[in-house]
């Protein structure tokens, strides 16, 4: 299989402050990984890596086997969600069309391609029906459906997705994560996450980062890991929440 | 009421405030969803430092004015990425108070009376010239191919620039360039309205426009048929009453506009 993502002895810094510690990291091709870890540990910052949005300082990333910056039209970014102006006179079409972007280039107009590509991606998500609807109209949830199908619109083979369950119902999660791991058939997944059920739950290699990346190539990380991961003791952490991130330990 | 249109001058105004108005109801959907309006204002008033040096110099103060105003433009918005301690609000109110007064240091140096200097700052589209209406349609022109070329593009600044900046949009370069657009349009509005009441013009129409319209370009016909609306009766009744046009145009505006939220609440 081939690797789509590595970084190699990678360093982030922002002015004096580490943000990235020597993370050496391989996502092979059809890997659907959770990135796990505290808030500022630095998940946001590793896909702004992949994607090329910031430089590392030290060290070596490759993506498809290229730079980020040249490999950025393969990928599909959803961003942590923001907050946007709920009146925005924009449809969900109008939002999915964003995508399409990268493929087209400063000064070129949507075509009628990129129009058919847009309602591919919003039948996808099973969002076709509201193509029409204003963005601000649509519930938290059916939301972020527009901006994962903004993400697929580009035809990717990786996927990043950062936070991408938020806005969404308890309710309707199973049914969203059901839809990514779909979706994993054919891309590669990467997935930043609080919501660790969620991760042990429908992800298959959890990776967690604190400045340091801890990574197995699986779903297990040890209670060490953890424990250097969050600075705080792996009983408060793994209260809760369903063991299987976590490798049992006597 | 055909019969005042006979008037050369009165032809001109109406030609300048249609024109104007089309060019209010294209930029003024920008201005309101990025929420520059202010940042609008303190472009209109730097420019008055262009219109006072073009006084001293002797020569066509809206030249300078366009002068200043892209230079407001480029300074306020050069501050929004930076670390600096000035924000931009800040930066808003030194180009804004800073301008006005280079604007009356110029013309107090400047030998003998201005007679038209409170047309500059309260409109006076009676005074629109010949070479206005060719310079503004001049500037119209070149800000509708602008957003023609970058309709998308502008659509994702002003929508999630952040996104954007992932995506590969280069939206701090968009940024400036929306307002150097901005600054142009307030240099056309300057002679109609007046530097004090750019703003009115640039945010009412497309206020109201997006009380009533549903899509972006819904919005911007809707914004300049009741910017062309504004003027012309702004214009008619200035007319007959006596009174300024500017002023009026701006009252028609926002009286609409207070009835219409009235009415969408």
């Amino acid at each position: 299989m081939n690797d789509i993502v590595s970084a190699r002895d990678l360093w982030v810094h922002f002015g004096s402050q580490v943000i990235l510690e020597d993370v050496n990291l391989v996502i092979k091709e059809h890997d659907f990984l959770g990135l796990i870890g505290p808030n500022g540990g630095g998940k946001t910052t590793l896909l702004k890596v992949i994607l090329g949005l910031i430089k590392p300082s030290r060290g070596q990333i490759k993506v498809f086997g290229t730079s980020p910056e040249a490999a950025r039209k393969r990928i599909g970014y959803l961003p942590q969600r923001n907050l946007f102006d709920l009146q925005f006179p924009a449809t969900a079409l109008d939002v999915v069309l964003m995508g399409r972007y990268g493929r087209k280039g400063l000064f070129r107009r949507y075509t009628a391609e990129d129009r058919d590509a847009a309602h591919q991606a919003l039948d996808q998500m099973n969002m076709l029906k509201y193509a029409n609807r204003e963005i601000g109209t649509l519930s938290g949830g059916q939301q972020q459906r527009i901006f994962v199908a903004r993400a697929l619109v580009s035809e990717p083979d990786l996927l990043l997705l950062d936070e991408p369950a938020t806005g969404i119902d308890a309710s309707q999660q199973k049914e969203f994560y059901e839809l990514l791991r779909d979706l994993n058939q054919e891309k590669t997944i990467v997935m930043v996450s609080h919501d660790m059920s969620a991760v042990s739950k429908y992800v298959e290699k959890v990776a967690c980062i604190n400045q340091k990346l801890y990574y197995h190539d699986s779903k297990e990380l040890t209670a060490g890991d953890i424990l250097e991961a969050y600075k705080c003791p792996v009983e408060m952490i793994a209260h809760g929440i369903p063991h299987r991130v976590l490798r049992e330990h006597d | 009421m055909i019969e005042i249109f006979q008037y050369e001058f009165m032809r001109n105004a109406l030609t300048a405030g249609v024109i104007a108005a089309v060019l209010c109801g294209i930029i003024g959907i920008y201005v309101i969803l990025n929420r520059i309006v202010f940042i609008s204002g303190g472009i209109a008033h730097t420019a008055f430092g262009g219109i006072g040096l073009g006084y001293f110099l002797g020569r066509d103060p809206l030249i300078f004015a366009i002068l200043f105003s892209l230079a407001a433009a480029l300074g306020i918005g050069a501050i929004k990425n930076t670390r600096s301690r000035v924000s931009q609000d800040t930066a808003i109110g030194v180009f804004w108070a800073t301008g006005m007064s280079l604007g009356i240091v110029f013309v107090a140096l400047s030998r003998g009376y201005a007679p038209d200097l409170f047309d500059y700052l309260f409109g006076n589209i009676l005074a629109v010239s010949g070479e206005d209406v060719k310079l503004i349609l001049a500037l119209t022109l070149i800000m509708i191919m602008i957003v023609a070329l970058l309709y998308k593009e502008l659509f994702i600044l002003s929508f999630d620039p952040s996104y954007g900046e992932a995506e590969g949009v280069p939206v701090q370069k968009l940024y400036l360039l929306l307002l150097c657009m901005v600054a142009l349009s307030v240099v056309v509005l300057i002679k109609i309205v007046g530097i004090i009441l750019v703003i009115a013009l640039l945010t009412i129409p497309g206020a109201i426009g997006r009380q009533h319209a549903r899509t972006f370009q819904g919005i911007m016909a809707l914004s300049i048929v009741l910017g062309i609306f504004f003027v012309v009766s702004g214009l008619v009744i200035s007319y007959y009453l006596n009174i300024p046009s500017g002023a009026t145009i701006i009252l028609a505006a926002a009286g609409t506009f207070f009835v219409s939220t009235a009415l969408t609440r």
